[in-house]
């Protein structure tokens, strides 16, 4: 059994990210570049399956530029067999439309049985590729998984619904996304880092792929940005007994109670 | 010209009431063309529901019942979704950004080849076409973005557009569902949650009150609580909170929990990690109690109160309710 993880890096967002104002499009000078932690989740979850069953084979796939590569490689130090790179120029800025056809592209070629992703990236927000990917594999999809148990055949988890929780199975192949809930990553010995330099990394051009990024179908593009006022600090006074008083009347003042 | 049809998908709770997005994603669909509703449900709920999505403004709504909607994942309203799409040749679709919301949004734009426009907190129209706006990096940047040509989809926030559509009584069209050809998922089991909150959900609320860290024990974290009962306020959570087992995960606010924007926001104990402040700075107001004085929360609070948040909060609602009585 082969399990594929979409591996996404991001802008740390424990640090200040930053929107090129000009391109629209991330600054890169502007944060330090990260694993998302829910992709460390997805990671945990496929590494850990393989531990407890035979045969089971790991492997990376992202789509990113140079810098995901040195990420590739710390996540590989996570357990992972092999790595799986998208890089090419014509990608940067790319919408989902086209990810999502990337990814789906660079998964049939490897060949997978199972995708496990995060349920929504720190960065974009967007939450849609894993089920986008789905489609274009012609896959079931079992996205924002709070639990989440793989077998030979099947794959199945609980997720929120409306009014309640469902529990929900898929016969393989399958794409699933997991959420926070799943555990946290493990944090990678000396060992596997060690072992994550001989591991595979495999590069791939859009080319390669067979995918043309300019193809004449509708895209999303960004029409402008623009950069919200910082907050600043208004009043800060210290108790002395009296602040819940004082609290009382500034909501009253500006008709907020 | 004729108004353009805005398709909405309004999902149904299983008390047969809709979802509490309806109101916004039909208020959103209003300002960009003819609001148009698609309820696919178990059989049974559909006629009630659809008179309410007219009372929010749907002026038609297309409704498919059928016992695959509660056994079978998304595939239902993507089947019925491809037929309206195929009869009312939409200029937008209108999902809410939740979980069933995305995933039917994701199949439909590789089905239809419409782009996504994701977590969109509100939309206009431009004189080239529908433009949906969208808040980065926990609201540090304002984006739009469009579509280059053909029908756009749209995952709008929740509780991030006012505008409401006007009451009507709507067209109502009945959809068959066509055999479900496509891989999907089964649903194998529903537990509907414990309790109903009687508290503002936590997306929309005007108010929103949010514990930390700093109340200690989920015992302490009942202060929240009050304060937010007192206030008639959504309760809310920082992620270290909900790490501690204090609150549950689904009042966590932040980067990777609910983001929220309303008029006056209550931080009490918590610091202000970046991760908070993302899903919180937009507030209109906000109020933050500690008793660390260099807590971060303080550089973007209006009102900072360095202070016992156990002593401050019971005297604020003793304040409020002998002025209310």
């Amino acid at each position: 059994m082969k399990i594929a993880v979409l591996v996404k890096e991001v802008p740390d967002s424990y640090g200040e990210r930053r929107l090129n104002l000009t391109t629209g499009l991330a600054d890169r000078e502007a944060s330090d570049k990260v694993l998302d932690e829910i992709t460390s989740r997805a990671v945990e979850a496929a590494v850990s399956h393989a531990e407890s069953a035979d045969g089971v084979e790991v492997a990376l796939v992202s789509m990113g530029p140079e810098s995901a590569e040195a990420t590739l490689r710390k996540t590989l130090a996570m357990g992972a067999d092999s790595a799986h790179h998208v890089l090419d120029s014509a990608l940067a800025g790319a919408d989902m439309t086209l990810t999502a056809e990337v990814l789906a592209g660079v998964l049939q070629r490897i060949g997978c049985d199972l995708v496990i992703a995060g349920d929504v990236s720190s960065d974009g927000t967007g939450g849609v590729i894993p089920t986008m990917v789905a489609e274009r594999m012609g896959a079931a999809h079992a996205t924002s998984l709070d639990t989440l148990s793989i077998t030979d055949s099947t794959v199945a988890g609980e997720r929120a619904a409306y009014g309640g929780t469902v529990t929900v199975e898929a016969q393989l192949p399958a794409v699933v996304s997991v959420t926070e809930r799943l555990p946290d990553a493990r944090f990678p010995g000396f060992k596997g880092i060690m072992a994550a330099k001989k591991k595979p990394l495999e590069t791939y051009t859009l080319a390669d792929l067979g995918i043309d990024a300019e193809a004449d179908v509708p895209r999303s593009i960004m029409l402008s940005v623009t950069e919200s006022p910082a907050r600043t600090a208004g009043e800060k006074i210290t108790d002395e007994g009296d602040a819940g008083k004082r609290l009382a009347e500034y909501l009253t003042e500006k008709k907020l109670v | 010209m004729a108004e353009q049809n805005i398709l909405t998908y309004l999902p149904v709770l299983p008390s047969g009431e809709l979802v509490g997005s309806a109101a916004e994603l039909l208020g959103a669909a209003a300002q960009l063309g003819t609001p148009v509703g698609v309820i696919v449900t178990s059989p049974g709920a559909a006629e009630d529901a659809a008179r309410a999505a007219g009372e929010l403004g749907a002026a038609a709504v297309y409704v498919a019942e059928h016992e695959a909607v509660g056994t079978t994942l998304t595939e239902p309203a993507v089947n019925v979704f491809s037929t309206v799409w195929e009869t009312t040749q939409p200029e937008a679709l209108l999902v809410p950004n939740d979980i069933d919301g995305r995933d039917l949004a994701a199949r439909l734009s590789v089905r239809t080849r419409s782009p996504i426009a994701s977590d969109a907190v509100g939309v206009h129209r431009d004189e080239e076409g529908i433009v949906a706006h969208h808040s980065v990096y926990g609201s540090a940047f304002t984006t739009e973005s469009a579509t280059t040509h053909g029908a756009l989809i749209i995952t709008l926030r929740e509780g991030a557009v006012d505008h409401r559509g006007q009451a009507v009584t709507p067209q109502i069209h009945r959809v068959e569902l066509g055999e479900l050809t496509g891989p999907a998922a089964a649903i194998t089991g529903f537990e509907a949650s414990v309790e109903a909150s009687t508290r503002p959900d936590l997306r929309g609320a005007a108010t929103v009150v949010s514990g930390g860290r700093g109340l200690g024990s989920a015992e302490g974290f009942a202060l929240a609580e009050q304060l937010a009962d007192a206030l008639g306020a959504g309760l809310g959570a920082s992620r270290a909170a909900v790490d501690a087992g204090y609150a549950p995960h689904s009042l966590q606010v932040g980067q990777t929990g609910v983001t929220v924007a309303p008029d006056l926001y209550i931080a009490l104990g918590i610091s202000g990690a970046v991760q908070h402040l993302a899903g919180m700075q937009t507030a209109k107001t906000v109020v933050a109690i500690n008793k660390d004085p260099e807590a971060p929360i303080f550089d973007i609070a209006d009102l900072g109160i360095v202070g016992d948040a156990f002593e401050v909060v019971p005297q604020l609602i003793e304040t409020l309710q002998a002025r209310n009585s």
